[in-house]
């Protein structure tokens, strides 16, 4: 069973090697979950993502804010049972604007530089998350939580 | 690719697809050696058996539930047979069934084979790793060959295996297990030659027992040993043992017999004989280049070879490297049977007359130096039991697991530790003294007014008080501190929790228990049938003496324990800081099986510069079946037993049979110490209360109050949101 400083090794290497997340958005009590490219802040405390404002998910971040991703390392063979590892990460999103958002794009296509054309169209909204924590699943059923320090 | 290839085709085969085994017997065949006819079934059938079955996944789940680091070898041991249970109950692919059992009826029939392991891992140049895989002996008719060839498979995950995984570089993806189906040549005399002798590489050592080779290599029976020199290809010592006994084939699989007179005079083989089998290993090392260690037989007065394989040492212990130790725990059957019969009739009894004997001293009335010498004689008296128990007692453990690995195979049960439920009910020491308890507990129960009176005045009525001094007087030392009046305290009070709830009889399952082992002896006839009544009782035996001991030697403990706080009682009355070496309160560790890390090792770091951590499901391994919520109650010392409230769960460190009297007022057991026959899971499992073993840093991970499901069928712990 891992402690503190080994769990943020797997979550910092799941957020370093996975390009993809599920997000998990709300509205009016009904759960929707999209697939999205993400890029971590180094000190793990927020991540951002992008988005075109026409989506479900804009509009529902626009009611709630409140989101749940899901990153993971898994490989859809049979091992992953046993050798995947998952981190449910838990927070507030909201959209950049100014300077932050010119941050915030930097961070985002340092990861993806293939998105560029993507993330810079203007109908594009650019995410900051602020973590809560980091719910860590390792070998099948082993979870602990990261919790933020403010 | 070939599932099952001919010996005589084998020989320009990969070692990855036929294995060591197979591949040196191959080649020895085409140089002319005589070997007996065999059949290989190959690492792709292996394959094709696990893909079809999908157990690479079960076997990395099985294997992945904890970091392999934190596993103690009983953890292994139950993973291994766990792996093993899962083999037996995989059905064959209908049509790989179909291709190896007509293989193997064409060419055998109905005669004899051994099925002997050949993985391409275990017979390399610079490492061998003889005996981690298994082989069986005198198998008969294609079904039955092939129930061991799956057997064998299983054994690429033996518990013997999984220490040495690192070396063998063990995956569920990338290995693989061939297996050798051996013509059994009727052997009269067999042994072993090893090219070159371990101790002096000027000679060489030939070893020779009456009947099949199995007694010689699993140390059953004591080998003729020769002596040869190197160079000149003759004899220079023979050492003759007292020779008792044989390993012949039985009616399936082999039976160890007496040997008779006529036989036990002679040496299994003449002097020219035990320098032809040695010539034989000289004839291996020029064909292969390396001196070979070699076993051998001779059957109808010709030399056959049964296997070679290059004379290597095992890799060099790296100084802390226990697993030697482990391999040695693996007793034969015979060797069991013997050990029983030392600790019933030795050991236990010189242990209680022992603890008898420092009973009887009276502590406050020993001057001061007195006191001083007492303490080192008990001391002295807690290390050489301590060692026995590590040498002698320990070991007896593996009868309860050859019973199991046993039962399993005849079984092939859903639930991989079905039998423990036959060892149950044998009238342990510690569920003896639990019943004492319970009579007590009944009586505060049916009278509330005697109830009222021991919660008051911490005294009850005479007929009470009888009955609580026959459980201090033959059961006091195994509460650890209940010597004390503050240990007398805490056991009234617990006997007051105990009362307020309704009784929990143990051994429930001792009426199922008669059905059961008339169902697992009724799928045995004969012989056989005698050897599985044996086996059984072996097991019952040992399952019950290995918690005896643990009992005697807390006995032991507690003794030691009484003095030290005798002599910190008179160091404090003078005002002077404690003595004592322990200190006043017995703790946990010094109660700890011995073989356990102690304590509950060193905390782990809960929190970082930008994280705090907060467990909230933890998982170890299903050691009692059920489900059960409520607060925790973590244990640290004995007296926080007292403490204990019906229906908290229990969370220690590791249970020892000396703390199970709590047991029965828990809702269920978690301790960090893993493994399904330890103590806690045992008595947990004796009163139907849901135990889960093996969660790493447990009583630092829960705090006593958080509020915990324990999932007994599943082995996970989770903590409600706080």
């Amino acid at each position: 069973m891992e402690d503190a400083p080994a769990l943020e090794r797997i979550v910092r290497e799941l957020l370093a090697s996975q390009r993809l997340a599920v997000l998990s958005t709300e509205t009016r009590g009904m759960p929707y979950s999209s697939l999205i490219a993400f890029a971590a802040a180094p000190d793990l405390r927020t991540l951002v993502f992008a988005t075109p404002r026409p989506t479900r998910k804009f509009s529902n971040l626009s009611e709630n804010a409140q989101v749940s991703l899901l990153v993971d390392n898994r490989s859809n063979r049979e091992e992953d049972f046993a050798e995947a590892a998952a981190a449910t990460i838990l927070g507030t999103a909201r959209e950049t604007t100014g300077e932050e958002r010119e941050s915030s794009l930097a961070l985002f296509l340092g990861k993806h530089p293939y998105l560029s054309s993507f993330a810079r169209s203007p109908e594009c909204a650019i995410f900051r998350v602020e973590i809560e924590a980091y719910y860590v699943v390792s070998r099948f059923q082993s979870v602990s939580e990261l919790h933020v320090r403010r | 690719m070939k599932v099952l290839l001919p010996i005589d085709r084998a020989a320009g085969e990969e070692r990855a697809l036929v294995g060591g085994k197979t591949l040196a017997l191959a080649r020895l065949g085409t140089a002319g050696f005589s070997i007996p006819r065999a059949l290989c079934v190959t690492t792709e059938a292996y394959r094709r058996f696990v893909e079809s079955g999908g157990l690479h996944g079960a076997i990395a789940r099985e294997l992945g539930r904890k970091r392999f680091e934190d596993m103690r070898w009983e953890e292994i041991w139950d993973a291994a047979l766990r792996i093993r249970t899962l083999f037996d109950r995989t059905a064959w692919p209908v049509t790989l069934d179909q291709e190896l059992r007509e293989g193997i009826r064409s060419v055998f029939g109905d005669r004899p084979v051994a099925v002997r392991s050949s993985a391409p891992g275990e017979d390399g140049v610079t490492a061998s790793f003889a005996g981690l895989h298994e082989s069986f002996l005198n198998v008969k008719g294609p079904a039955a060959v092939l129930d061991h060839v799956r057997r064998v498979f299983a054994s690429l995950w033996s518990d013997r295996a999984l220490l040495y995984r690192k070396e063998l570089r063990l995956t569920p993806a990338g290995s693989a297990i061939a297996v050798l189906v051996q013509e059994m040549v009727p052997a009269e005399r067999s042994g072993v030659v090893f090219g070159v002798s371990p101790s002096d590489p000027d000679q060489a050592v030939v070893e020779a027992v009456w009947g099949l080779n199995e007694g010689l290599v699993d140390g059953t029976v004591e080998p003729d040993r020769w002596i040869l020199s190197r160079g000149a290809g003759t004899v220079i010592s023979h050492h003759a043992p007292v020779r008792e006994k044989r390993v012949v084939p039985g009616p399936a699989g082999t039976v160890l017999s007496n040997l008779p007179q006529a036989l036990s005079a002679r040496s299994p083989v003449s002097e020219e004989e035990a320098c032809a089998v040695f010539r034989l290993a000289l004839e291996a090392e020029a064909f292969f280049g390396s001196p070979q260690d070699v076993e051998w037989c001779f059957g109808k007065e010709v030399l056959h070879v049964l296997q070679s394989r290059p004379i290597t040492t095992r890799p060099a212990p790296d100084g802390s490297d226990d697993r030697s130790w482990y391999l040695g725990l693996k007793r034969s059957f015979a060797n069991l049977k013997n050990l029983r019969a030392r600790i019933e009739g030795e050991l236990l009894p010189a242990m209680g007359r022992e603890a008898e004997a420092q009973a009887s001293v009276d502590l406050p009335a020993l001057a001061d130096g007195e006191l001083a010498e007492e303490i080192r004689r008990r001391e002295a008296a807690v290390r050489k039991w301590e060692g026995i128990y590590r040498d002698e007692f320990i070991p007896l453990a593996h009868g309860v697991r050859l019973f199991g690995q046993f039962y399993n195979d005849a079984v092939a049960p859903e639930d991989p530790f079905e039998f423990t439920r036959l060892l149950s009910g044998t009238g342990m020491l510690s569920i003896e003294r639990n019943a004492l308890l319970d009579d007590l507990a009944q009586r505060l129960r049916a009278d509330r007014l005697l109830a009222e009176r021991v919660a008051r005045d911490g005294k009850g009525d005479p007929d009470f008080e009888s009955r609580a001094a026959r459980l201090f007087r033959d059961y006091g030392d195994f509460f650890g501190s209940a010597g004390s009046e503050a240990g007398r305290k805490g056991i009234l009070s617990l006997l007051l929790e105990m009362s307020r709830r309704p009784a929990v009889p143990p051994g429930e399952s001792a009426g199922n228990g008669a059905a059961m082992r008339d169902r697992f002896l009724s799928r045995f006839g004969g012989e056989a049938r005698d050897f599985a009544v044996e086996l059984l009782d072996l097991a019952r035996d040992c399952y019950r003496l290995r918690d005896d001991d643990n009992i005697c030697l807390g006995r032991l403990r507690s003794a030691l324990a009484r003095a030290v706080e005798e002599q910190s009682q008179r160091a404090s009355g003078r005002g002077r800081d404690g003595a004592g070496r322990i200190g006043s309160g017995v703790t946990i560790e010094t109660l700890n099986d011995p073989s356990s890390p102690p304590g509950g090792g060193s905390p782990p770091v809960m929190e970082s510069a930008s994280f705090l951590q907060r467990d909230r499901q933890l998982v170890g391994h299903p050691a009692g079946p059920g489900f059960a919520r409520g607060p925790a109650r973590v244990v640290r010392e004995t007296a926080d037993l007292f403490d204990l409230r019906a229906g908290e769960i229990l969370v220690c460190d590791a249970v020892d049979p000396n703390m199970t009297f709590a047991i029965p007022l828990a809702g269920a057991v978690v301790e960090r110490r893993g493994g399904m026959l330890i103590h806690g899971a045992i008595i947990a499992r004796e009163y139907g209360i849901p135990c889960v073993t093996g969660i790493p840093d447990a009583v630092h991970r829960i705090r006593t109050g958080d509020i915990l499901s324990v999932d007994g069928y599943l082995g996970i712990v989770t903590r409600a949101e706080a």
